[in-house]
């Protein structure tokens, strides 16, 4: 890795001071999908800006019908918080799934929704959930958030804060793992909330998407059978060495029907 | 350079590192506790795990200036003063968890943090997908499941003495 | 110190006695040793399959901070190639074409992750950051990435001297017979198959760190070894011409190797050299990416192959061939892998009159390709196995009957191949009975017919398979083109009070020899195990030694020290005869006790080593003072390891996603020194045989560019994806070694890769499946099972 100056701030705002002040800085919260970018060499920032100071980030708390995660809260605090389990059991089911027990250990929400992995797992119950991402500056909806492969709303310099999630009547969450790498082949979230069904696909495409059919299907019949038959086009799936367009788009309708089965 | 202050094992160090300086190479490097293994470059094989106030974390994947402050448990620090070691090394020694070595200081780290975070017990099942982060290339897994199996009726008091392996 | 404990000898599981170090922190493995003022290396290396190198522009480099040195291939003149160790002949008499294997590349590159130029600074970071400030002027030249490639009119040469990238065409067997039992055939199964390409992944990866002491001419290596001795020959001999008395080579604790660090690499030249050349140690430590190219790959044969059937099943002819993948240069004993290795074990555990193999070996832009667990006899099992099973179904008969109806009887041992080799020993039925027993293959329809109930597809799938271990005798393998004798050495030293200290040539990488091969010490002198200590692994404290591969270190290693302690037994009965004041012969040695036959008067193994160093009352005038032994083992044949391996799998044939729920393994290694020692190496070896056939390949695409290059792409075995393995043994001695042991380091390899794909395809069968290539992969079945029969998804 290339070397950098490394600032740990206390606050929000010296956390935004310091990065826009250095367009090449780079905040870390877990970093457990940036440091090994960084060992790559795939990255040169100037210089880290270490959030795990910052209390204002850090928290789950209910707020009426919604669960408010900061930013700084860790995969396994989600996964084991009684709070989320009682308001989104999908969302702590989800969460005790990522990468493995000492990922779970230090990465957290903030930087897997900000960073935007196509076969991360976060993003599809933020996009299913229909959640809001609170920045430093504004509120942005998960419709408006992702936009494509590690691209996201948010511009240089602005923080992301924390993530409200709508608690839905029903939610679940099935995916696939790549056999190698373990991250998601494919996956789907499911939810059904006042506003309607949400499905959300990630891992199978270059970015997390909504499958409006499914959607629809759903919102007829809230039943595995009701997603049986809706088939995802394998157009602009990807592919690689472990599987087809042709057999991830095959694996979300299987996801889609064991996420519905799994959903409470 | 800037400088971290951390407690490993009980004894507090105050080093100098570079801000890229990962806590695996501050142990390795700077504090001579090699016990603890490098054995890829995109943190996958858990060689490096050991505990940051308590939780089994890649020290790969962690600056050693994140560990600023912070309580670290590594291999070297299991047993008692007096060589006893730990219900889980000894657990693998009963049941011939390890081969080569290379792998065992972080499955041991990362099977005493399962063990620990689950105090009703695990299941054949569990503890195969618990050790989701750790690779060995030697044993099949078989007697490591086998061992931390064993070891956690000690650690949960369940039993006094670890169940002996069946010859 | 006469009373033995028997639970420390042969047949005692006992603990072992490596552990304490390697739970506690203190493993001792390469990368852990620093030396005074050391620097560290960082390798600059190809990112082209196939390029010419135009020119290198080292001067931002150089000015880099930290950097003291870098190194290029035009530094590296009088210095030899990476030598072969095995010379393979063509059909035709001719020798292999055996290009050179440069240290450091000379002006050409021949796959990714050749050596282009090494920095050598104050850290690693230091040596990798002008590492990337070097400009390499490369001229990209097409690449063969695949054999077919290679061997295709007019390909790219991956060494200009060599016509058609062809290493070799070998063969064995008596074609005209063989043509000749085809003819007479009831039936002609045809079948081709792929055996595919493995990263080995110790989970250690290699490293090296070079000393050199100027007022000496003293060279000391530390590597990631399994045979030290070997490297200090070959590093020795052929590359830096360093005579052995100047070079010390360290093989410290060693994080597994599998094959892959038996050979000799050039970064354990380069920072040997280096040192020499700065007069400061240097260190080189791969990062896995490294490993992941450079390390030897296994396996990757392509192979056509035909068997001959009678009516009632018998196999009358076998016809064999293939084309094994080199690589971009020849590893140590890449050339031995797929002929001796591999065509030799084609008879496998069957009376097949004639057997006629062809093989054709094959350079590409690749990483080279060596031994790797099993080596060649995984790729000889796999294809017989699969063979049979397929043989079985087009004849319409079971699968077991047919082994059977095969096998070599156990009364026709000793029993003489086709194929050159000769086993001594075997029981096959004996093997497969107690598999089906154990496995419960007599109810298995029951249990497919419950897993149809829960929408899933369960198979079984048996192996049945032999393979040869502790390669040798020397006279044997030095005819065959080996460069090197295939004996062992072990030294009995024991001390004035009764204590030893064994010194054995093999190398212990996760085989736990400080414990078994004490066992041996134990149950023959009696002294117990706790006073006995094993040495390994470092040329300037053993005599001499071949070192660890092809499960050999008991039956050659441990033979070498039976014969060392037999001389230890014979000088301390003289030693005893003199002070019980009879005739030797008289004198009878049994576990620390020496007695005079038939007597009550007897002399503790104690008192005779005491007299052995405090000679005041002793035989001087017959035998010298002290009780140290060396012997050197040269084995009369291979040894001939077996048995049954069944596996159980259920397959989702909604996500294609196999399950191996039930693994059986009855071995027959031999005798057994350490149970729970053999029972974990099956462990291991099924691990790995069901990794290639379920996990694990290497891929790569047109360009020569490796996709699986990280445990993010290739599959490694994580513990959910492994079944708890059922392990027994069945053992035939061996005949002609003195502990009648067989070796169990490769069965667990050999035997399982059929076995899983035998019942993935058992599972797969209401679809007609003949073959599935490795690895099953989810993806692959679910194309079985949907787009080849265009089948609904539900």
């Amino acid at each position: 890795m290339y070397d950098f100056a490394y600032h740990k701030p206390s606050s929000v705002a010296d956390a935004v001071k310091l990065l826009a002040a250095d367009p090449d800085a780079r905040p870390i919260s877990g970093g457990q999908t940036l440091l090994p970018a960084l060992k790559h060499r795939l990255n040169k920032p100037s210089s880290i800006v270490d959030l795990s100071g910052i209390a204002e980030l850090k928290g789950i708390r209910r707020e009426g019908d919604r669960l408010v995660i900061g930013a700084l809260v860790k995969h396994h605090e989600v996964a084991n918080s009684p709070e989320v389990k009682a308001a989104i059991p999908a969302l702590a089911q989800m969460a005790g799934t990522i990468g493995d027990t000492q990922v779970r250990n230090r990465g957290t929400i903030g930087g897997s929704v900000a960073n935007n992995d196509p076969a991360a797992d976060y993003p599809a119950a933020v996009l299913g959930l229909g959640a809001t991402v609170v920045t430093d500056k504004r509120r942005i909806a998960a419709d408006d958030f992702f936009q494509g492969m590690f691209t996201t709303a948010l511009e240089p310099g602005e923080l992301l804060v924390a993530v409200e999630f709508p608690i839905p009547e029903k939610a679940g969450y099935a995916k696939m793992r790549n056999p190698a790498s373990r991250y998601v082949m494919a996956g789907v979230f499911v939810a059904r909330t006042k506003d309607g069904v949400r499905v959300a696909v990630n891992g199978a495409g270059p970015g997390v998407f909504r499958q409006a059919e499914m959607e629809q299907a759903l919102a007829a019949n809230w039943a595995p059978e009701a997603v049986a038959g809706v088939r995802q086009s394998p157009d602009g799936l990807n592919a690689d060495i472990h599987g087809s367009a042709e057999y991830r788009a095959h694996l979300v309708t299987v996801m889609a029907k064991r996420a519905v089965a799994s959903a409470g | 350079m800037p400088q971290v202050t951390l407690t490993v094992n009980g004894a507090t160090h105050t080093v100098e590192v570079e801000g890229r300086t990962l806590l695996v190479e501050l142990l390795r490097e700077k504090l001579r506790l090699t016990g603890t293994h490098v054995g890829c470059d995109t943190s996958q094989c858990g060689a490096c795990v050991v505990h940051v106030n308590g939780d089994s974390v890649k020290s790969c994947t962690l600056l050693a200036l994140q560990a600023d402050g912070a309580q670290i448990t590594t291999i070297e620090g299991l047993a008692r003063p007096d060589g006893t070691l730990h219900p889980m090394q000894e657990a693998f020694r009963e049941y011939h968890a390890l081969q080569c070595g290379f792998c065992t200081p972080g499955m041991v780290m990362s099977a005493i943090d399962l063990v620990q975070k689950h105090p009703g017990g695990l299941s054949e099942k569990e503890i195969r997908e618990g050790l989701e982060g750790n690779l060995c290339r030697c044993t099949g897994y078989h007697n490591i499941v086998k061992a931390i199996a064993a070891a956690q009726d000690v650690m949960h008091g369940r039993r006094a003495e670890l169940a002996p392996a069946a010859e | 110190m006469n009373v033995v404990a028997p639970f420390e000898g042969i047949g005692a599981s006992v603990k072992r006695k490596e552990d304490l170090r390697f739970l506690s922190g203190r493993g001792q493995y390469t990368d852990d040793i620093d030396r005074p003022g050391q620097t560290y290396a960082c390798i600059l290396r190809s990112p082209h399959a196939h390029a010419l190198i135009r020119g290198i522009d080292l001067a931002a480099a150089k000015a880099m901070p930290g950097v003291v040195a870098i190194f290029t291939g035009a530094d590296m003149t009088g210095i030899g190639g990476l030598p072969c160790g095995w010379q393979i002949h063509n059909k035709d008499g001719s020798p292999m074409a055996e290009p050179p294997h440069p240290v450091l590349a000379q002006g050409k590159v021949r796959h990714v992750g050749d050596s282009v130029a090494v920095v050598i600074a104050g850290t690693r970071a230091q040596a990798r950051d002008a590492a990337e400030a070097i400009e390499v002027d490369y001229e990209v030249l097409p690449a063969v990435a695949t054999m077919e490639a290679a061997l295709g009119a007019g390909a790219p040469r991956v060494h200009d001297g060599v016509e058609g990238n062809l290493c070799y065409d070998w063969h064995i067997g008596d074609p005209a017979v063989n043509a000749a039992a085809f003819r007479g055939a009831h039936k002609v199964v045809e079948f081709d198959l792929v055996n595919n390409r493995l990263i080995p992944n110790a989970m250690e990866p290699r490293a090296a760190v070079g000393d050199y002491d100027p007022t000496t001419g003293d060279y000391t290596l530390y590597t990631t070894s399994q045979n030290p001795h070997v490297i200090r020959l070959l590093m020795g001999a052929f590359v830096l011409q360093l005579p052995e008395h100047k070079l010390r080579v360290v093989a410290p604790d060693v994080g597994g190797g599998f094959g892959s660090k038996i050979f000799h690499y050039a970064e354990e030249a380069i920072v040997t050299w280096a040192a020499g050349k700065l007069a400061r140690p240097v260190k080189w430590t791969a990062d896995r990416t490294e490993s992941f190219i450079t390390d030897a790959h296994g396996r990757d044969h392509v192979t056509k192959a035909r068997l001959a059937l009678d009516k009632d099943g018998r196999f009358l002819a076998l016809h064999v061939r293939t084309l094994a993948n080199m690589g971009a240069y020849l590893s140590t004993f890449s050339t031995s892998v797929p002929t001796y290795l591999y065509a030799t074990l084609l008879a496998g555990v069957y009376t097949t009159p004639t057997v006629y193999a062809e093989v054709k070996a094959v350079f590409t832009n690749t990483t080279p390709v060596d031994a790797y667990r099993g080596a060649g006899r995984p790729e000889a099992t796999f294809l017989l196995e699969r063979l049979v099973d397929v043989a079985a179904r087009e004849m319409g008969m079971d699968r077991v009957e047919i082994r059977r109806r095969n096998f070599i009887p156990a009364d026709a041992y000793p029993y003489q191949t086709p194929v050159a080799l000769q086993y001594d020993s075997g029981d096959h039925v004996a093997t497969l009975d107690e598999a089906l027993k154990v496995a419960q293959w007599d109810s298995f329809e029951a249990r497919r017919a419950e897993a149809k109930t829960r929408g899933k597809l369960r198979g079984i799938g048996i192996s049945t398979y032999l393979e040869a271990c502790g390669i040798a005798p020397s006279a044997v393998v030095g005819a065959l083109g080996a460069r090197a004798g295939l004996y062992e050495v072990g030294t009995i030293r024991v001390h004035p009070t009764g204590s030893v200290t064994v010194l054995t040539g093999t190398h212990s990488h996760g085989q736990g020899h400080e414990t078994t091969l004490a066992q041996l010490v134990t149950d023959r002198l009696g002294v117990p195990l706790a006073q006995v200590d094993i040495v390994h692994g470092d040329t300037a404290k053993i005599p001499f030694g071949m070192g660890t591969y092809g499960s050999r270190s008991l039956a050659v290693g441990g033979s070498a020290m039976v014969k060392a302690m037999d001389k230890i037994v014979a000088k301390a009965r003289k030693i005893a005869a003199h002070l019980l004041e009879a005739s030797v012969e008289d004198v009878e040695f049994d576990r620390g006790t020496f007695r005079v036959a038939g007597t009550d008067r007897t002399k503790s193994w104690g008192e005779i080593c005491l007299t052995a160093y405090v000679p005041h009352n002793y035989p001087i005038e017959e035998i010298e003072p002290g009780l140290e032994e060396t012997a050197f083992y040269d084995p009369k044949n291979f040894t001939y390891p077996g048995g049954c391996h069944i596996c159980e799998v259920e397959i989702d044939p909604e996500t294609g996603h196999v399950d191996v729920v039930n693994f059986t393994a009855v071995d027959d290694v031999g005798r057994v020194i350490n149970p729970m020692i053999v029972e974990g190496q099956v462990q291991g070896g099924v691990a790995q045989g069901i990794g290639q056939a379920l996990l694990e390949t290497a891929v790569y695409d047109e360009n020569g560019q490796l996709l699986s290059a990280s445990f993010m792409d290739y599959q490694m075995p994580r513990a959910g994806d492994l079944p708890p393995v059922s392990v027994a043994t069945h053992a035939t001695l061996c005949t002609h070694n003195p502990l009648g042991v067989k070796g169990c380091g490769e069965v667990g390899a050999i035997g399982s890769p059929p076995a899983v794909i035998n019942a993935v395809v058992d599972a797969l069968k209401e679809f007609g499946v003949r073959h599935i290539e490795m690895p099953a992969t989810p993806a692959k079945i679910w194309n079985i099972i949907h787009a080849d029969h265009k089948l609904a998804a539900e």
